[in-house]
């Protein structure tokens, strides 16, 4: 049994890296259906980070970013955030509404209801991919949309994981276009019970 | 003269004519104290509201019950009184969610609760709150300037506030 995310071993982490492999791979297949036009994606990075390096990693502290997050209930509770910047957010909503969108201030309603789908698809290729392999049935919740610091956004999932250890389970993923690549940031937190369940059902613990 | 940053679960001290930031406060809160006799002063960027919420952590910078009675420790190895000592706290925010929701998650008002821990503590240890700004939905980057003892707060899209 883990009692911490430090406490992982590398086959640990390996299942964990899996997970993020198929949910990113699903979820470049669900933005290109999302945005009809071909996404394709590299391998995404997926590590644990120290809290204090975490918003280095999305552009710095005080960057103005869009997170979209869920939570994970069901057989699994925990939460999943996805932090875009500002040119991710902007191509989605440009595509998705024909709109010129540039800055901040342009956001309406709708636009930040496009934001909130296009994160309950990106979570729902995460969690389906924990689903496909662990066989754990997991629902999740509408999800929830904030602008602001990076740094603010991330002390949400920073204070899930800062009650089981020191670091945070950070997937970094590369999505293409034809014409653009941009870059999105995934952090998935399973609580211990749960993240032990998983490794039980793959026969790892 | 230098800036030192406070991190996540961190805390530092300083002496004029250097100076305190800690970026970005989200739903953590950011507690400044100063001694304007001695101009020792402090600050603390605090993540959980209580040690008992994660037994077995040893991290005592993590926790406003144990991070801020350790920044008094210190501030008095460097020449500081607690009974001199003045508070002003930022952060506490709650970035996600509508406080009236009633299915929201209990650790959505971790801000919250981690305003009240602060809050709790400093009156344990007697020492006078002199302004804050806290709760509201908005991310924080606080400044602290042992010389004036003006805590600055900086926000996206909002003009910063001198306190």
């Amino acid at each position: 049994m883990n009692q911490s995310y430090d406490d992982l071993s590398d086959l640990h982490m390996d299942v964990l890296k899996e997970i993020g492999n198929i949910g990113a791979g699903n979820a470049a297949t669900s933005l290109s259906m999302m945005l009809n036009q071909p996404i394709d994606m590299t391998l995404p990075k997926v590590n644990l980070v120290e809290f204090n390096n975490v918003a280095d990693r999305v552009g710095g502290a005080e960057a103005l970013t869009y997170g979209v997050m869920l939570n994970l209930e069901g057989e699994i509770s925990g939460m999943i955030m996805f932090l875009l910047n500002k040119d991710f957010a902007h191509l989605v909503l440009n595509i998705l509404m024909g709109g010129a969108f540039d800055s901040f201030e342009d956001m309406d309603e709708i636009a930040l209801s496009a934001i909130q789908e296009v994160g309950n698809i990106l979570a729902a290729a995460y969690v389906n991919s924990i689903s496909e392999l662990t066989g754990l049935s997991i629902n999740i919740t509408v999800p929830e949309v904030a602008i602001d610091m990076a740094g603010a956004l991330l002390s949400v999932p920073i204070i899930r994981f800062g009650a089981v250890g020191d670091k945070v389970l950070f997937i970094e993923e590369n999505f293409r276009s034809a014409a653009e690549s941009i870059m999105s940031h995934v952090i998935l937190f399973a609580e211990m019970d749960s993240l032990n369940l998983m490794l039980r059902k793959l026969g790892l613990l | 003269m230098a800036t030192l940053v406070v991190g996540i679960s961190d805390l530092k001290i300083a002496k004029p004519p250097d100076t305190l930031v800690t970026y970005a406060l989200g739903s953590c809160v950011g507690i400044c104290l100063l001694d304007p006799v001695s101009r020792v002063a402090g600050l603390s960027h605090i993540m959980l509201p209580t040690q008992s919420v994660a037994p077995g952590d040893k991290n005592i910078m993590k926790f406003a019950d144990s991070a801020i009675p350790e920044l008094v420790r210190k501030m008095e190895q460097q020449g500081a009184a607690r009974s001199r000592m003045k508070a002003k706290i930022a952060g506490g925010a709650q970035m996600f969610g509508s406080a009236n929701d009633a299915n929201s998650n209990p650790m959505w008002q971790i801000g919250q609760r981690n305003v009240a821990s602060v809050t709790d503590v400093l009156r344990r240890l007697a020492i006078p709150i002199m302004a804050q700004d806290v709760l509201a939905n908005y991310g924080r980057t606080v400044s602290f300037d042992p010389a004036s003892g003006i805590m600055s707060v900086r926000s996206l899209n909002k003009t910063s506030k001198e306190l």
